[in-house]
């Protein structure tokens, strides 16, 4: 199939496109000088960190700039016109029809108010006056292309009666009604579990291989673009990288920035054998809704003191929830939890501040574990001031050293959360929890919505705090390649259940329990064969 | 099914509750009567006789329990007691009082509101839909000054322009029963030219609100990237996901037309159940007072109970759940 | 879920930045609203150097008398010269007015905040009692609670206080609940903070930009209730200066086509407007929607 897409005509050709964003004091560039060829039925993957401007880019491709956004230059040229040439109607015209789009949150994109199959026939029935019997027909045989179950029952729902995966499976039947020539999709699985991401991926190849459509296909994750497309683009600040067909790229990268974006994969840490248990969670349950709905059922973890015990699992295995039940905001039902030997009050309320202060917690995303309205002083001072009393200017002085032993330094005492990076946020959050001086951080998803080089640094940094404090972290992440680089010992956990437990390498290799067998299985692979094994695997 | 009619059920349980504390509250406004409040209705020079006389007539001598449930079961019969304004031998009963006004304030409030809801809605979506261009801009600053002024304020101009200086409909505003239509809609066309006005002030910028705020959403962007036309977008694709706020706010001036149009029956001299209430108060006539505060009550409650159920109507998580 | 971005969302760089961007957002509109305010402050706190005769001073002897150079705007009912009357007026609305929506804020956001950090029982208790008083529209409850303790100038600012506060309550709780689902709060709550520092370091700088805005809200609704209670008879009692009563006291000039009533009445329209103007404003920046293709 590679072979004979060179010699197909060219369907979109982007030449030194410029796109700039709105700020307060002017316009930014945020797409600067980007030139791209797409032949039919070929499949671009556009890979890059957020800010990139991959969104940017495919959304430019229909002719669409979000609001705040505007195009400055270049031209995009589709099936021979340039599209920003065009007058308006003609351009909606081409939308849905001609290019198709397929966005990265389906329960966002889905109008809650309407049945998906009506949304999803929308664009044949009012754009190319099909007959509303057939569009249906249509419609139906779509998701059964999409392996979707019970199609004509799922069609007939409204899309929060629905989940994830099938969703988005939905979203790129409604992509591919108008059988457009281009479809862009822009991260469809960032947001799913591991194992759902697997049939979507599957189910997408297939679809846009039958049909021979072309796709841009835009992802932050090199293993998923690996599987999916032909040719590989990587972008950094607007601006390209390197571009090379796929196998090329990956086995052999030209450019250090292009390496470095699965550095998180080649981290390992060597597993350190456990000294004693700092925490020991014993035959706990607990419950939501008073006892309805039961999130952890007999879990017990015992916790290695100085060492990163990862607790992975997909949404739903109880994982976080753990978490909430150690630091006392969720009541356990049943079961207890010993702190350094001692019982460990169930509550927040009934603990006594020490032990509030040897038991951290930090958030996943920093932007909403930070309170805006306050500068960093405060935010990593207040735990100085609450625990040890320290005020002005012995709590500066300890706050600058909290911020040098984090990596950012001093200078930064003074800004807010927004002057930050997502990294540099994040850091906060460590700098704050190490305030404390805790013996236990519990860290909940902190890397997973970083990319992926920043991820990459903060799991050096977390292994260089342990080495220099001996604090014991409680790693929670559904992302096997973190479990590789930082953790000593593994626990698995599925739908409230512990599957498995034990130091890391005898957890990550064979003989697996049916579970951590299904979950590690799914785990794209830098390799663009990966799926394609999995799949014959199966039959 | 089962869910959405629990869902009923439990509301109308809810309102029916609210409008009980409520009565208790209205009832127990009576038990803060300053001392000589029997002298403030009688007068000062009221004998001592006629004050204990006056006070055993509205029962102030028996326990306030017994005396509040005695009032709500009149209420639940329609039997309100008597006015403080009644003398032996020239009874005036509540109901006598406040009935025909009620009707009176219902009927302007009918008529107004059969013109200023479609209006409103109509000049929302046209405002959300060419949003930012001259009309938008024009009618957000007509409305912004139009819901800022004082009601007497529109009601005075209009009769100068249309009663006074151009003599076009009447400045005083009477009903009689057994009136035409024709004659109806001359005698009342200012009152309800005033409270169009106000109303629709509110509600168009509240529909545009509605709408522009659900264009935001991610599904109005998807939509625009399937190439759907503006116009559909805004009535097939955000309409739907309005109706709740919109429907909240239509609620909320149709009790105003009810409960809140005092003003203009003042001006008008129009007698409406506003001006009954106010009149009341000026002479501490508690009987017709918590009368007409039940009635109101039962009003608002009412209208916030279609209100909240339109928005679980339009609400296709609760409507059809997983 | 969403990957963070590496770009901050704000500059760092602050002052002469942030006066050039303030100055390119206002519009005519905010500038009319903020000279209005500006004026109507000067005149009512210099009030009685302003005007040119008292409060109740009665100057001719010929009631509604006309427009002459002493009298600008004429003299009322009992010969008082109206444009000091309409003076004093805005001292005594606005100083009114000002008293009771500072009241209204001061219970309804504490109340509010609580019960949204709170929640559970007390949160939901306190909800429904304000539920059972927002039950009968506000005018109403003034009304019959005013047919019961009469009307003092002490009992219109602690009862129109009071009744807003329920509003004021329902914002704060509603934009509260935005907040407390903030990982940093539930941080606060993790760490051992009290009731008093989250209500007051966590929660309430989030939510300042709402209620500064319900704030200038409210103060409008405030001045068009007072004057509606003036205007019924029922608020400030003569012979206090008020524009509703003002309203009242000469309504039946219109029918001669007289403008004098509308006097009082364009004063409170035009403050209204200039306030609502402003906080339509800084709502539509705080905001930021913006508007596209």
């Amino acid at each position: 199939m590679i072979n004979n897409l060179m010699t197909q005509e060219v369907l979109l050709s982007i030449i030194d496109l410029r796109i700039e964003a709105e700020a307060d004091d002017g316009w930014h560039p945020i797409v600067d000088g980007v030139s791209l060829t797409l032949r039919k039925g070929e499949v671009l993957g556009l890979i890059g960190e957020s800010g990139a401007g991959k969104s940017t880019i495919g959304l430019a491709s229909m002719g669409f700039t979000r609001p705040g956004c505007r195009i400055s230059g270049g031209q995009i040229i589709f099936n021979g016109s340039d599209l920003l040439k065009l007058p308006k109607r003609q351009l909606r015209s081409l939308r849905g029809t001609r290019i198709a789009y397929v966005a990265q949150s389906a329960a966002m994109a889905f109008n809650p108010a309407h049945r998906i199959l009506d949304q999803t026939v929308e664009n044949a029935v009012h754009d190319m006056a099909m007959p509303r019997k057939e569009a249906n027909a249509n419609a139906l045989g779509l998701f059964r292309e999409l392996q979707l179950p019970d199609v004509e029952q799922l069609a007939h729902r409204y899309p929060h009666q629905v989940s994830g995966g099938q969703l988005q499976r939905a979203m790129t039947a409604m992509a591919m009604s108008c059988r457009p020539e281009l479809i862009i999709f822009d991260e469809p699985t960032t947001a799913l579990d591991v194992t759902t991401q697997v049939e979507v991926l599957a189910a997408i190849r297939k679809v846009v291989a039958e049909h021979n459509t072309a796709a841009i296909y835009i992802t932050h994750d090199l293993a998923v673009v690996s599987q999916m497309a032909n040719r590989v683009m990587v972008l950094r600040h607007g601006k390209e990288v390197e571009q090379a067909p796929t196998r090329e790229m990956l086995s052999s990268p030209r450019e250090a920035y292009t390496k470095s974006l699965w550095s998180v994969r080649q981290m390992h840490k060597p597993a350190e054998p456990r000294l004693d248990a700092v925490l020991e969670i014993r035959n706990i349950d607990a419950t939501y809704c008073r006892g309805a709905i039961k999130v952890l059922d007999d879990v017990s973890v015992s916790v290695p003191r100085g060492r990163t015990l990862a607790i992975v699992g997909e949404s739903g295995s109880g994982k976080s929830t753990l978490a909430r039940v150690v630091t006392g905001l969720l009541r356990l039902s049943a079961g207890g939890i010993l702190f350094n030997g001692v019982a460990l009050p169930p509550v927040l309320k009934s603990r006594t501040r020490e032990q509030l202060r040897q038991i951290q917690l930090v958030y996943q995303s920093a932007d909403t574990a930070l309170n805006p309205r306050q500068r960093v002083r405060d935010l990593v001072g207040r735990r100085l001031n609450l625990y040890f009393g320290l005020a002005g200017r012995e709590k500066e002085r300890r706050v600058g050293e909290l911020l040098d032993m984090v990596e950012l330094g001093s200078r930064y005492i003074d800004r807010f959360p927004g002057e930050l990076s997502g990294g540099q946020k994040q850091r906060i959050s460590l700098a704050r929890a190490l305030a404390a001086e805790p013996e236990l951080m519990i860290c909940d998803e902190i890397t997973s919505a970083l990319d992926q080089i920043v991820q990459g640094d903060i799991l050096k940094l977390l292994t260089r705090l342990q080495r220099e404090t001996n604090v014991t972290y409680m790693f929670i992440t559904h992302d096997i390649a973190t479990v590789k680089a930082i953790s000593d010992e593994v626990v698995v956990m599925n739908r409230g259940k512990v599957v498995q437990q034990g130091p890391k390498d005898s957890v990550l290799s064979p003989p697996y329990p049916d579970y951590t067998e299904r979950l590690l299985r799914s785990v794209p692979e830098i390799d663009p064969d990966w799926l394609n094994r999995l799949l014959t695997a199966r039959q | 099914m089962l869910a959405i009619l629990t869902t009923i059920f439990e509301r109308l349980a809810m309102a029916v509750l609210t409008l009980l504390i409520v009565s208790v509250l209205i009832f127990s406004s009576v038990a803060l009567l300053p001392g000589d409040f029997a002298k403030a209705v009688l007068g000062q020079s009221a004998t001592p006789a006629t004050v204990t006389a006056f006070e055993q007539q509205i029962g102030l001598d028996r326990p306030a329990t017994e005396r509040y449930f005695d009032w709500l079961a009149g209420a639940v019969r329609g039997d309100f007691g008597n006015s403080f304004a009644s003398r032996p031998g020239a009874e005036r009963r509540v109901v006598d009082i406040i009935g025909p006004r009620l009707r009176n304030t219902l009927t302007l409030a009918g008529l107004t509101a059969a013109i200023a809801i479609p209006l409103a809605i109509s000049l929302g979506l046209l405002a959300a839909l060419w949003r930012n261009s001259w009309y938008d801009r024009i009618i957000n600053a007509t409305t912004l000054t139009t819901i800022s002024v004082p009601e007497f304020f529109v009601a005075y101009v209009l009769i100068l322009l249309l009663a006074v200086k151009f003599p076009v409909f009447r400045s005083l505003s009477t009903v009689r029963p057994n009136m035409g239509i024709v004659e109806t809609v001359e005698n009342l066309a200012l009152p309800v030219l005033t409270l169009t006005l106000v109303i629709v002030a509110h509600m168009m910028r509240m529909t545009r609100a509605a709408i522009i705020g659900v264009l935001g959403s991610p599904y109005v962007e998807m939509a625009k990237l399937k190439g759907v036309s503006p116009l559909r977008i805004v009535l097939r694709h955000a309409l739907p996901n309005a109706l709740a706020p919109i429907a909240s706010v239509v609620t909320f001036n149709l009790a105003y037309l009810i409960v809140g149009a005092v003003i203009i029956e003042v001006v008008f001299v129009y007698p409406g159940i506003g001006q009954a209430l106010v009149d009341a108060v000026r002479t501490r006539d508690v009987p017709v007072v918590q009368a007409c505060a039940l009635l109101f009550a039962l009003t608002y409650i009412f209208l916030n109970l279609i209100a909240d159920l339109i928005a679980i109507g339009t609400n296709p998580r609760l409507m059809h759940p997983r | 879920m969403k990957i963070l971005s590496e770009h901050p969302t704000t500059n760092s760089k602050r002052s002469s930045k942030t006066i050039a961007v303030f100055l390119r957002r206002t519009t005519p509109s905010a500038w009319f609203g903020v000279a209005i305010i500006f004026l109507y402050a000067l005149i009512a706190i210099f009030a009685s150097h302003i005007a040119p005769f008292g409060e109740t001073e009665v100057v001719s002897s010929v009631p509604y008398g006309p427009w002459t150079q002493q009298t600008f705007l004429g003299t009322d009912q009992l010969g008082r010269d109206v444009f000091s009357r309409l003076i004093f007026g805005a001292r005594n609305t606005i100083g009114i007015s000002l008293a009771a929506t500072m009241i209204t804020f001061v219970v309804g956001v504490s109340l509010g905040i609580t019960a949204a950090v709170l929640g559970g029982v007390v949160d939901m208790v306190t909800s429904r009692i304000v539920d059972a008083i927002m039950a009968l529209p506000q005018l109403v409850v003034i009304l019959v609670m005013l047919s019961v303790v009469g009307s003092s100038v002490f009992n219109l600012i602690v009862l129109i206080g009071i009744a807003g506060a329920t509003n004021v309550f329902r914002l704060a709780r509603s934009v509260s609940l935005n907040v407390t689902v903030m990982d940093y709060v539930e941080d606060a709550r993790v760490r051992g903070e009290s009731l008093v520092w989250i209500v007051f370091r966590e929660v309430l700088p989030n939510i300042l930009p709402t209620l500064v805005a319900e704030f200038g809200m409210r103060f409008c609704f405030v001045v068009l209730t007072i004057s509606a209670l003036s205007f019924l008879g029922l608020g400030i009692q003569p012979p206090t200066a008020d524009w509703g009563s003002m309203v009242r006291e000469s309504a039946t000039l219109i029918s001669y086509g007289d403008v004098t009533p509308l006097l009082p009445a364009a004063a409170i329209a035009f403050l209204a407007i200039g306030v609502n103007f402003l906080v339509d404003w800084f709502l539509h920046c705080a905001s930021g929607l913006r508007d596209d293709q």
